[in-house]
């Protein structure tokens, strides 16, 4: 599904989508893709980040999109100015899978569940209810985020579409 | 750190200098192994958009077969071996004279060759590197997964994202001559690595 409508999200990116267009990032490994979905303006955004938390930032200055705890923030505003309401804001994540998992590995390679774990976390701070989540296991996934429906259509190679 | 996004031109070309060394030593360990020759292409040392570092292996969405290893020791980095689905094929009958369906699973003898595969040329790369530079360099175990070409090497540049929204990758490209065999091999350096390996070959920054 890749009409003129449909918006791409990149690596450590974010973008917000209305009147039916479609936000869509691909290749989702241990980074997590985090909608946010206000379902009576039909205001859709999505966050493809890569690290939990950008206390470990090292770049200045800093890609806010690339962390769980700054994409967020700056996905809910921007969602905020084009005239949605906080209270009505829902989210929806997939991904933060681990990839390869070799014994004996160190923390920076349990990246993907510690992406799922902070994501929850935030959402749960900003008083966004997760409505449902596809996350975890050893495979990619692209995603696709409806603005109109809120459903967020999920591929991976050995399991094909499915929606949530 | 040594900041990768500000190396020199000499800089890179060191890095490439790796690539050759390690690529050219695996080339020769997987000509062995198929007793045919291989042709390598020269090594390519990018500094790319994290968007853009499954490109050469035709896209983030590409479904390809990669053997991961985490190299430790001195300098530590992630290396792939990446081909697709046709390659290994092409690997299987060569190596156990079995014809596969491109949509079955692995089994289990094909899947420790594919492994093994990985070892043979993760091994004859280092220790040719680990030579040149006196650095212990320590191959993992192999692991080897079948997916989508963007998250099998972002899981390789994780670290970058502290620093960035780049990474440095040296890569290589096999071919046999028939092209039935088409891989591309990847050496991602730790950012940190990038000091120890100069420093090793005596390039001081």
């Amino acid at each position: 599904m890749s009409s003129d409508l449909t918006i791409k999200v990149g690596m450590a990116d974010l973008n917000i989508a209305s009147d039916g267009e479609i936000l869509k990032t691909t290749g989702l490994g241990s980074c997590v893709g985090i909608t946010l979905f206000d379902p009576k303006k039909h205001l859709a955004g999505m966050a493809h980040i890569m690290l939990p938390s950008s206390s470990i930032a090292r770049e200045v200055p800093i890609n806010v999109a690339k962390y769980a705890d700054t994409a967020i923030p700056s996905l809910i505003e921007k969602l905020l100015a084009k005239g949605a309401t906080m209270s009505a804001l829902q989210a929806k994540i997939a991904g933060g899978s681990q990839m390869f998992s070799l014994p004996g590995q160190t923390d920076t390679l349990r990246i993907g569940p510690r992406n799922v774990e902070s994501s929850i976390q935030l959402l749960q701070e900003y008083k966004i209810p997760l409505l449902s989540s596809d996350t975890g296991g050893n495979y990619g996934r692209t995603i696709e985020f409806n603005s109109t429906s809120g459903i967020l259509s999920i591929r991976s190679v050995q399991f094909g579409t499915k929606e949530i | 750190m040594a900041n990768f996004n500000r190396f020199e031109a000499f800089e890179l070309d060191v890095l490439k200098e790796v690539g050759n060394i390690g690529a050219g030593n695996a080339a020769t360990a997987l000509s062995t192994l198929l007793n045919k020759p291989i042709d390598m292409a020269v090594p390519s040392v990018r500094i790319v958009p994290f968007e853009e570092v499954a490109e050469k292996v035709g896209g983030p969405e590409k479904v390809v077969v990669a053997v991961f290893l985490r190299v430790d020791g001195d300098a530590p980095g992630n290396m792939f071996f990446i081909m697709q689905e046709h390659s290994v094929n092409g690997l299987m009958q060569q190596l156990l004279n079995i014809d596969r369906n491109e949509n079955e699973p692995y089994s289990d003898l094909e899947h420790s060759t594919l492994c093994e595969i990985g070892n043979i040329l993760a091994g004859s790369y280092l220790s040719a590197l680990a030579d040149f530079t006196n650095l212990s360099l320590l191959p993992s175990v192999p692991a080897v997964v079948k997916d989508m070409a963007g998250p099998i090497l972002s899981y390789g540049i994780i670290q970058y994202g502290e620093m960035g929204d780049t990474a440095l990758l040296i890569e290589t490209q096999f071919i046999e001559d028939n092209k039935s065999l088409d891989g591309h091999f990847f050496l991602i350096p730790d950012p940190a690595s990038f000091e120890i390996l100069f420093k090793s070959l005596g390039v001081g920054q």
